[in-house]
């Protein structure tokens, strides 16, 4: 019973580093497809529509949507914009979402 | 002992469990932390400007950083480098140049609560729409800043000390946002200001894509002058068609102008050779009310029109291509600007 908690329990642990791990991975074994959110392929995806809606509507008023950019800095992206477009908080998550459905 | 390794394995376990919890917690934040990574933007571009047969070659380097630290606080910083190069006058052979590099802004957000932003050190002043939304290179259609730029915008365009902002209603059907400024004199090198207040309010109808806002400031030093202006942008819904438009009224000099572009992306979609196009279309005029060497303006009333035509190259690569025709009592130019500009967006280190 105990040796079945254990490797439950390291399993978990196992399975809770694994996005750390594998981010080690991919730094040191240099993956031939880095990751990278692009807003038109992703327009589709989107599970609500609030997300797209408020890109076009506030984003696509000032300048183009870049080409891709990686997914780790979507949310800065977003807040940089939060503060620039003065867009609110439901905004931000809305639009985040988007970017990162 | 029996008893005592059962509980040792209980705790044990107990332990682990904790630990593992810890370790996915940490791996959940550092997930949820993983889009925040600080970011490099920005622009660099090359741009010729022939004013009145006079030729200025200007490279220009844009950097921007955004840097989030925690939940709630953001770095933003916008420098400009660059360089004008211009024949030297009377036949002289070789060119004369100007350097300048300066911070267009270096700002600590504090996101207070949903529907406000505090914000400290050098911003860019609130007023009208151009100097926030369209002066980054990567950005505006054309070249050069309408005549207008300098009224409410406080001389530099900057503005050093403190700023309230956000979106103080957000419904599908309307959004009201505000910003409301308070700046200190300062006449350091980088962080040049006037001693000023002011603020913008604006509705915004997403529905509609319509927009109607009104400026205000106030310089707090020497002639203590007052700024008023309003902005109008309407970009219909399912159109590529944009309508800008600005008013600014000043104590010696007031003017507007008016801006709408068209991206031809009927034509086979925003990437097909001729959905590239974007011809672009200004009317500018300034009224000179009575002499004012530091506003910016020019020195007598002045009709402008400007037809440009943009083209968005693949990767991030704008060319700008503009004639303007400038017509005033101090005499009528010719205006032509070329330009082209390569956005950059990339994390600030490696990473998944």
């Amino acid at each position: 019973m105990m040796k079945h908690w254990t490797l439950l329990t390291l399993g978990v642990v196992y399975l809770a580093t694994l996005p750390l791990i594998s981010q080690d991975s991919n730094s040191s074994a240099k993956p031939p497809v880095k990751p990278r959110v692009t807003v038109s392929a992703n327009r589709n995806e989107s599970p609500d529509g609030n997300g797209e809606r408020k890109f076009q509507q506030n984003c696509s008023r000032c300048h183009q949507a870049p080409e891709g950019f990686p997914p780790r800095i979507s949310g800065t992206i977003v807040r940089h914009m939060r503060v620039r477009a003065s867009l609110s908080a439901q905004d931000e998550r809305d639009i985040l979402r988007f970017l990162n459905p | 002992m029996g008893q005592t390794c059962k509980t040792f394995f209980c705790t044990s376990s107990r332990v682990i469990t904790s630990l593992a919890l810890v370790v996915g917690s940490l791996a959940a934040a550092h997930t949820a932390i993983a889009q925040d990574t600080p970011l490099i933007s920005g622009g660099v571009g090359f741009f010729t400007i022939t004013n009145g047969g006079r030729t200025t070659y200007i490279p220009v380097l844009a950097p921007v950083l955004a840097a989030p630290l925690g939940p709630r606080l953001l770095v933003e910083s916008r420098a400009t480098i660059l360089d004008s190069f211009s024949p030297k006058r009377g036949g002289q052979s070789g060119y004369t140049s100007n350097s300048f590099l300066g911070l267009s802004y270096l700002q600590l957000d504090y996101l207070a609560n949903p529907h406000a932003t505090v914000v400290a050190g050098e911003f860019l002043t609130p007023f009208g729409t151009y100097n926030e939304r369209l002066s980054p290179i990567w950005i505006g259609n054309f070249v050069d800043a309408p005549l207008t730029f300098g009224l409410g915008t406080m001389g530099t365009g900057s503005s050093v000390g403190g700023m309230l902002r956000g979106s103080a209603v957000s419904t599908e059907n309307v959004s009201l946002d505000y910003a409301a400024y308070y700046s200190a004199a300062s006449t350091n090198e980088q962080f040049n200001a006037e001693r000023a207040t002011g603020g913008r309010v604006e509705m915004y109808l997403p529905q509609k894509r319509f927009e109607l806002g009104a400026s205000y400031g106030r310089v707090l030093q020497g002639r203590h002058s007052n700024f008023v202006g309003m902005h109008l942008w309407w970009q219909p819904a399912e159109s590529p068609l944009k309508f800008r438009a600005e008013y600014a009224h000043g104590e010696h000099s007031s003017g507007y102008w008016m801006e709408a572009d068209y991206r031809l992306s009927h034509f086979g979609g925003t990437e097909s050779p001729i959905g590239r196009l974007e011809p672009v279309f200004r009317w500018q005029q300034v009224f000179r009310a009575s002499p004012d060497s530091t506003d910016g303006l020019p020195s007598a009333d002045t009709n402008r029109v400007d037809f440009g035509l943009d083209y968005h190259l693949p990767h991030e690569v704008r060319i700008n291509t503009s004639y303007s025709r400038q017509l005033s009592s101090s005499g009528n130019r010719n205006v032509w600007q070329t330009g082209i500009v390569y956005r950059f967006l990339f994390p600030t280190w490696k990473g998944k």
